[in-house]
């Protein structure tokens, strides 16, 4: 489609008119955004606007009805999970996922088992957070939440991944965890990693984000830089408020409202 | 005294019902696929044993360097073909393709083997001999010898499982498959290697029942499959130590109940299985008490 302005050349990750079904519900509607290398792209929106169903489509671990995946160049619609995985697409999964029976070192190197070559290693994870080395013969099931999170955001970092899927950091962690969390992102970005995630948490992802696309029921309600749009906007295509939204700001040139349908709100 | 030989003999022979059930639960603890199939795998290699002593005349007890093998493979594929095929519609389809594939197996083997009872002679002055402590207490040493091997075997398993490369791997799939795949682990290939390891087990349970005894196309179900889903009800599913306990109490059940009146052996085994289920249904040994 259009060349989006000053985002680099090529985009890394490329998802274009992504529909996608649970059974009889179509979960995204013709869904499209293009992610440029080194970028942090935040996807927003309420409960069952879709967010993850977009995110575990990326990863492979659901099959669209419509449209296609490119990553890098690279049609990876048909392709299975754990070769994307392996091709660098590595996912955070929506609830930690750790597996829970094997101890933080063991799922670590799971991790690490079909990484790519790259920066980090099960030592640099160790650094990134002090306290996990002592702890590193413990099961999962003993950390707190936060420490899951980080074990999980762990063994996604030892795959080498040149995409990061975040799904849902936030979910189910003090606010205060969450910003430790965050606090982390510069370090692992600045070992040159892109950087697709999926908040409930719209403060949070507007803090951290350098391009930003809501969801609202399946369908692209915004789409843009955080600096080019308004909170008033933001809330709008959040709960699909109709005329709430002042008009499209500056040059952006997306269209900012498709889909009408204004009268029902996010469940 | 009399009891004390009974005792010590069930507890031997508990030594191969583990045999039997440690290929019934990794495949349950790994893929929850509960095998149908299993007793009557463990007669394919009891007959693949007969063929390959036929044909190469190496020594019974030296026959599992052929048919273990031959097994883990005919696990591997035919855990990537029909069972992963089942597994994909759903965990209840397992059931009804095992069960199919058992029957498959019983009838092909009345069909093409015939029905008559085969076993296999160790032929080994030793192994055929027994030792005896005081008057009463006779204990053969065949007998020791599968005990011995199931042990090594629960062993080796536990530190495969637990210091492996490949042991990690089935660990975590068995944990969360669709986390594992996130991690670019192909789980299908996983499973594959734990089937293999299973039916491998599952051989050396065969050879060694017909070492023990005699067995005839149906011995998989009426026996095999019996014992090993006692052992591992009895002993806790996902524990191999648990496997153990279970198939030694299942043995020792059964002596008693022989004891008391030889039509009773059976029986004694399984009132002591629904006991466990009643009472203890996690088993003896619950799961996650080994690491």
């Amino acid at each position: 489609m259009s060349e989006p302005n000053g985002r680099g050349d090529r985009a890394l990750l490329e998802v274009r008119d992504l529909t996608v079904h649970h059974g009889q519900l179509r979960a995204l509607d013709h869904v499209s955004l293009q992610v440029y290398p080194g970028e942090v792209y935040a996807i927003i929106g309420a409960n069952g606007a879709g967010k993850s169903t977009l995110l575990r489509t990326i990863a492979g671990l659901h099959h669209p009805t419509e449209g296609s995946i490119t990553y890098d160049g690279k049609d990876v619609t048909r392709v299975r999970p754990e070769r994307r995985a392996t091709g660098g697409i590595a996912m955070v999964p929506e609830g930690r996922r750790l597996f829970g029976s094997l101890t933080v070192e063991e799922n670590l190197q799971v991790g690490a088992t079909h990484a790519r070559k790259g920066p980090w290693t099960i030592e640099r994870v160790y650094e990134l957070f002090g306290w996990m080395k002592e702890r590193r013969n413990q099961r999962t099931a003993q950390l707190s939440g936060g420490e899951q999170q980080s074990v999980a955001i762990g063994r996604a970092l030892v795959a080498n991944p040149r995409v990061l899927l975040l799904d849902e950091l936030s979910l189910g962690l003090a606010p205060v965890v969450v910003q430790r969390i965050y606090a982390m992102l510069p370090e692992i970005l600045a070992a040159g990693l892109t950087v697709l995630l999926v908040e409930q948490d719209v403060s949070q992802a507007l803090r951290v984000a350098t391009h930003l696309q809501c969801l609202l029921e399946g369908h692209t309600t915004l789409e843009g830089r955080p600096s080019d749009v308004t909170p008033a906007q933001v809330e709008a295509a959040y709960f699909g408020l109709a005329g709430a939204a002042a008009g499209p700001p500056g040059e952006e040139s997306e269209p900012l409202w498709r889909g009408s349908t204004t009268s029902s709100r996010g469940s | 005294m009399a009891w004390v030989n009974d005792i010590i003999q069930g507890i031997l022979i508990g030594g191969l019902y583990a045999l039997f059930a440690c290929g019934l639960s990794l495949m349950f603890g790994v893929m929850k696929v509960v095998n149908l199939a299993h007793g009557d795998l463990a007669i394919i290699g009891g007959y693949i044993a007969v063929g390959v002593i036929t044909i190469t005349h190496i020594p019974v007890l030296w026959s599992f360097l052929i048919v273990v093998p031959l097994m883990a493979l005919l696990g591997y594929v035919l855990q990537r073909t029909v069972i992963q095929a089942s597994l994909d519609r759903s965990i209840l389809t397992t059931l009804l393709v095992t069960f199919g594939l058992s029957v498959v197996i019983e009838n092909g083997l009345l069909q093409f083997v015939n029905a008559d009872s085969h076993s296999l002679g160790v032929g080994n002055a030793i192994i055929t001999s027994s030792f005896s402590i005081g008057s009463q207490i006779i204990i053969p040493y065949l007998l020791l010898l599968i005990f011995a091997v199931a042990v090594v075997v629960l062993l080796g398993l536990q530190y495969f499982l637990s210091a492996s490369r490949y042991g990690r791997l089935i660990r975590a799939v068995a944990d969360d498959k669709e986390a594992a795949q996130l991690s670019g682990v192909d789980y299908r290939h996983v499973f594959g290697i734990a089937a293999a390891i299973a039916f491998g087990t599952v051989a050396l349970a065969g050879i060694a029942y017909g070492m023990y005894s005699q067995f005839s196309p149906t011995t998989g179900t009426d026996t095999i499959l019996l014992f090993a889903f006692a052992a591992v009800v009895i002993g806790g599913l996902g524990s191999l130590w648990g496997t153990l306990l279970g198939g030694v109490v299942l043995g020792v059940a059964q002596a008693i109940g022989a004891q008391i009146n030889s039509s009773d052996q059976l029986l004694a085994g399984y009132i002591v299985f629904l006991a466990v289920l009643v009472f203890r249904p996690q088993g003896l040994v619950a799961r996650g008490a080994q690491s």
